[in-house]
This record gives structure tokens, C-alpha cells and sequence, in this order.
């Protein structure tokens, strides 16, 4: 028998490396920010949706599932915790827990009836089932359906950190969305997820080998509604306020797009890509309705001319796994 | 215990009113090499799905050791100890070799579902991992991703992976489709070795295989068996022959 030394067996402990310095960078970044004089409002909402399409990524990403539908768990989230901040007058913690929560329930209610399909159908029935929830809320009190729940008190986290200071806001939002990333790199690199990157490669070999994968499609499911569901809650002390159009479904394109711009399946990708989109939306105001016609050609050429994404594109050049 | 691992009892599938496979008795004794074969068309490949559970029968019964699995799920099969193989090559293409035949290990450990913990925990598989990558002659690969391997050292990898899972009984579906001659050859002695204390049931169109590998032999024809015995017995018979070579045969 050869003895196998690891000069022989490169890549697993290198790519290890790699993602650890480029987290290193993203957080060292993220850090300073406050200091650098970029607009703080800006990077906490660029953060609130890097951490949804980082949770959409995990299900399509490393599941195999497209999911069109996943503002239903960031406006769900977003309207549960709006709702408890404002009405119940809860503490800043606990409505974020309940959102969470609220959008963990909902997780596993429409991952039940979606996951029995595949592909193209389990799009339709995610997106179907995030429509059905829009007129819901469009029509139920609670959410004031077109004026959304307006004017949230962001309160003290704990009873100690001001939220309505821009300062503690932006630290508390970017440790939110730094336990989310690791949370998802950390279920990527678990004996959960090789079992995931074995169904999404071949699922008939999978349950040939005793997996019942349905079961696994359903936990990577419901992980993705509830950290997409954090990130909702988190947006509500950002924005101070939850209305329809996070539960549209341009807002599960919107998801989609900026996975795809930072690279489908890459662990940097989504947020890279969620602040591009952003930053466009932020700096191309001026444009007014021209920024969707923006957005689509750059949606075009992307999927046309580096179907990787920025960070797919960066890590296929350099033999990287980022 | 009967001496008879696997069983079917009449066992039927219709396709809309086309009749796939028709009250199929078959007995594979356990310990054994069992091929099954057949002109394209004869229903072997439903048989094999049927019994793994990926098609459901219309009539019937499967008996897997003493225990009746007609209606048990796919996943629950593998589980009993009768693991499949498929066709066209079955690996994982984006994971490496190791990973491949480690997430077959995986499985008895029981921490397939926890999302929370380091991959590290599953590093104390590699050993054995790497132990049945060398013993499919795959050692200098182990790193490289599946899916850049030639196809007879992804079969190879194949055999790995099932072999990985310990179990009774193995069901080859047409383990040298597409390989070429040198790697036919290396293929059917890693059959004869790990079959040395299992069970193997295999479909395989390359007679010469089937002569070389098999102990027992069932021949099926428009879903019906048709012969059954070994090879001597059974390429002697005018039925096999004219299923085989068609009625023009003198």
C-alpha cells in the first residue's frame, strides 16, 4: 500500500487558508467602516441582504434547490418582529428572536409541501406559496398593508447598547451578520453538508447509500428561511420600518440576481454581489426607473460573459476556493 | 434461515398497460455471484429497480433475507444491506475521491444531520477511507475530484463507495458498460474479491464476463425468465439461443 503524505494531497487544508484570510479582509473591512466616512445606513442594508442571499446560497448553492421565494422569510420575519417592537413593546433581543422563530415556522410549514419537488417545480411552488403569503399580508390588519408598519423604536439590545445611535447600530447589525456567515460556513463544512454536496450531486447515489435525502433537503431548507428570517429582523432596526415590498417576489428575484452576480455556490459571492446590487441602487438613484434596466443588462451580461459571478470568476482564476 | 438471501414471488410491473416484467421468480443464494441477462428490452433493469426499491411493483413480493421488503423506501433497503450500483457511473463529480468513499462511511456514525460541527469530526474515517480507495487501485487519486477521473476508475471509485458500507449484498447494473478491455479485466477481479463473502447480483451484457464471474445464471427475455442454471447449462439452451441471436439461428 502507498503511503499517502499530504504533499501529495493538496487542497483541503489550503483552501482552509484561503477562506480564513479572506474573512480576515471582509471583517477588517467591515470594521472600520464607522471611520472611513462611508454612509453607515448603506453598509448595515448592504449587510441585511448579504446575509439573505448567503442564506439563500446555502439551499441553491450547496442544496441544489432554487428557491424563488424567499422574501416570504425576510418580510415575514421582518413584519413579526416590527409588529412585537412596536404593538407588544417587546426588548430589541426578543423581537429578533421571535422574527427569527416566525420565519423558522414558516420554513418548515412550506418546506414540507416544497421539497417533494425538484427543480423547476419546487421554484414554482416556493414562489407560488410566497405569493399567496404577499396577499395575506396585503390584506390582513396587522401589517397596514400598503403603508407597512412605519416609525419602529429601535430601543437598548440587552437593556444596554443604543440602537438609535448609528454607531452601536452598525456593530450590533454587523455581529448579527457575522455569526449568520459563519453559521452557514460552518453548516458548508459540517458532516451535514457533505451529505448535502453528495445530494445536490447525485441524489439516486445518495439514497442508494441509506440517505434519506429528503429529509436532509429539508433541514437545509428550513437553516436557509431562518437565517434568512435574522436577516428580516435585523433589517427592521435598520430601515424602522416592515412593508409589502420585502414580501414581493421582485425581492426573491432581487436575491437571486445578487447571488448570481457574486458567484452561485462560492462562499464570498453572495455578499460581494448584495453589495453591488445596493451600491446600485444607492449611487444609481438618480437613474429612477432606468436602475432596473440597469440591473437587467448587468444580470444579462453577467449570466452571459462570467456565469461564476465576480468571486466564482476570482476563485476559477487563481485555483482558489473562496 | 433459508439458504436464499434474496427472493421474488411473482413479481410484475406494468408500464400503462406494457408489461415490463412478468411474474419474475427469482432465488439468489446467498454467498453467491448471480448474473442476470438478457437481449436489450427483457426487463432487467426493471427487475434491478424493483428490487432496490426505486420502482414499485404492480404484483408481487421481494423477500430480503427472510424479511419481507415489497413496500419498504429506497433508503431503508440500503439500510437492510443490499446496495446498489447504476448504469451510467454514480459518483459524487465536485467531490474528491476521499470524500466520496467517506461519505458512504459517514453514514453509521450517526452525525449526519448535525450542521453545527467541524467536518474535522469525520476526519477519523480517512484511514479507512483511503484503505478502500487503495484497494480499487485509486491511491493516486484520492485528492483529485471524482469527476475528473476515466470512467473505469470512476466504476472503480463506485465499488469503493458501495464497498464502503459493508454490505451483504451487492446489485451491479451492468458493471462494464463502456469500459474498455484492459480496465474489463481489472473491474471483474474486484468483483470476484469482494463477492468472496457477499452475495452479488449483477445484470451484465459482456457474456464472456458472465461466464468468467457468474455461479448462477437467470435469463430473461420480454420480462419472463426464461432459462436459469449455470453458464454451460444455460448458453446450451435453443430458447437463449433464439432470444439471443433471433429465430433465423439454425
Amino acid at each position: 500500500m502507498t503511503v499517502l503524505t499530504d504533499d501529495i494531497l493538496p487542497t483541503s487544508g489550503r483552501a482552509v487558508r484561503d477562506e480564513m484570510i479572506a474573512f480576515a479582509v471582509m471583517a477588517g473591512l467591515l470594521l472600520i467602516v464607522p471611520l472611513t466616512g462611508v454612509y453607515p445606513f448603506f453598509v448595515m442594508q448592504a449587510l441585511c441582504f448579504a446575509l439573505l442571499a448567503c442564506a439563500f446560497n446555502l439551499l441553491i448553492g450547496y442544496g441544489g434547490l432554487l428557491s424563488f421565494g424567499h422574501a416570504m422569510f425576510l418580510g415575514t420575519a421582518g413584519y413579526v418582529t416590527a409588529h412585537a417592537l412596536k404593538v407588544w413593546g417587546v426588548s430589541p433581543e426578543l423581537g429578533i428572536l421571535l422574527g427569527t422563530a416566525g420565519a423558522a415556522a414558516l420554513g418548515v410549514i412550506t418546506g414540507l409541501v416544497a421539497i417533494r419537488r425538484q427543480g423547476i417545480y419546487f421554484a414554482m411552488i416556493t414562489l407560488a406559496l410566497s405569493q399567496l403569503l404577499y396577499f395575506i399580508y396585503l390584506q390582513t390588519p396587522f401589517t397596514h398593508g400598503e403603508d407597512g408598519i412605519q416609525g419602529i423604536p429601535q430601543g437598548y439590545l440587552f437593556g444596554i447598547f443604543n440602537l438609535a445611535r448609528p454607531t452601536t447600530l452598525y456593530y450590533v447589525i454587523l455581529a448579527g451578520f457575522l455569526f449568520g456567515f459563519l453559521l452557514i460556513y460552518r453548516t458548508i463544512n459540517s458532516p451535514f453538508g457533505e451529505v448535502l454536496k453528495a445530494i445536490r450531486e447525485n441524489e439516486p447515489r445518495a439514497i442508494s447509500l441509506g440517505y434519506k435525502t429528503d429529509q436532509y433537503k429539508l433541514l437545509a431548507y428550513i437553516l436557509s428561511a431562518t437565517l434568512a428570517g435574522f436577516a428580516g429582523s435585523l433589517k427592521v432596526f435598520v430601515a424602522q420600518n416592515a412593508s409589502l415590498t420585502d414580501v414581493h417576489w421582485s425581492m426573491s428575484g432581487e436575491i437571486v440576481l445578487m447571488t448570481l452576480v457574486g458567484g452561485l455556490g462560492t462562499i464570498f459571492g453572495p455578499v460581494v454581489g448584495a453589495f453591488v446590487i445596493i451600491a446600485m441602487q444607492q449611487y444609481l438613484a438618480g437613474f429612477g426607473q432606468w436602475v432596473t434596466v440597469i440591473q437587467g443588462v448587468i444580470f444579462v451580461t453577467c449570466v452571459l460573459t462570467f456565469r461564476r459571478g465576480v468571486i466564482g470568476e476570482i476563485a476559477h482564476y487563481f485555483r482558489r476556493s473562496l | 434461515m433459508s439458504d436464499y438471501i434474496l427472493e421474488t414471488q411473482g413479481l410484475t410491473k406494468d408500464f400503462l398497460g406494457f408489461t415490463a416484467v412478468k411474474g419474475v421468480n427469482l432465488q439468489v443464494a446467498r454467498g453467491t455471484i448471480h448474473a442476470l441477462i438478457g437481449p436489450n428490452g427483457a426487463g432487467k433493469t426493471t427487475v434491478f429497480n424493483l428490487l432496490t426499491k426505486f420502482l414499485r411493483p404492480t404484483k408481487g413480493s421481494i423477500t430480503f433475507k427472510g424479511e419481507d421488503v415489497t413496500w419498504v423506501k429506497p433508503a431503508d433497503v440500503a439500510r437492510r444491506g443490499m446496495i446498489r450500483s447504476f448504469q451510467i457511473s454514480a459518483v459524487f463529480p465536485n467531490l474528491s475521491v476521499r470524500e466520496n468513499v467517506r461519505v458512504a462511511l459517514q453514514r453509521p456514525l450517526g452525525n449526519s444531520f448535525h450542521f453545527w460541527r467541524s467536518q474535522s469530526v469525520l476526519d477519523k474515517l480517512n484511514e479507512r477511507a483511503e484503505e478502500l480507495v487503495c484497494a480499487v487501485g485509486l491511491q493516486d487519486f484520492i485528492k483529485h475530484d471524482a469527476g475528473e477521473l476515466a470512467y473505469g476508475r470512476k466504476r472503480a471509485l463506485e465499488i469503493a463507495t458501495t464497498l464502503a458500507l459493508d454490505p451483504e449484498m451487492l446489485l451491479l447494473d451492468e458493471p462494464m458498460a463502456g469500459l474498455g478491455t484492459e480496465d474489463i479485466g481489472r473491474i471483474a477481479a474486484l468483483i470476484k474479491s469482494v463477492a468472496k463473502n457477499r452475495t452479488v447480483l449483477m445484470v451484465e451484457h459482456n457474456l464472456s464476463v458472465v461466464a468468467d464471474l457468474s455461479d448462477r445464471i437467470t435469463v430473461l427475455a420480454r420480462g419472463e425468465i426464461l432459462a436459469e442454471g449455470v453458464y454451460a447449462e444455460v448458453s446450451a439452451n435453443p430458447a437463449v439461443i433464439e432470444a439471443y441471436v433471433g429465430t433465423g439461428h439454425a
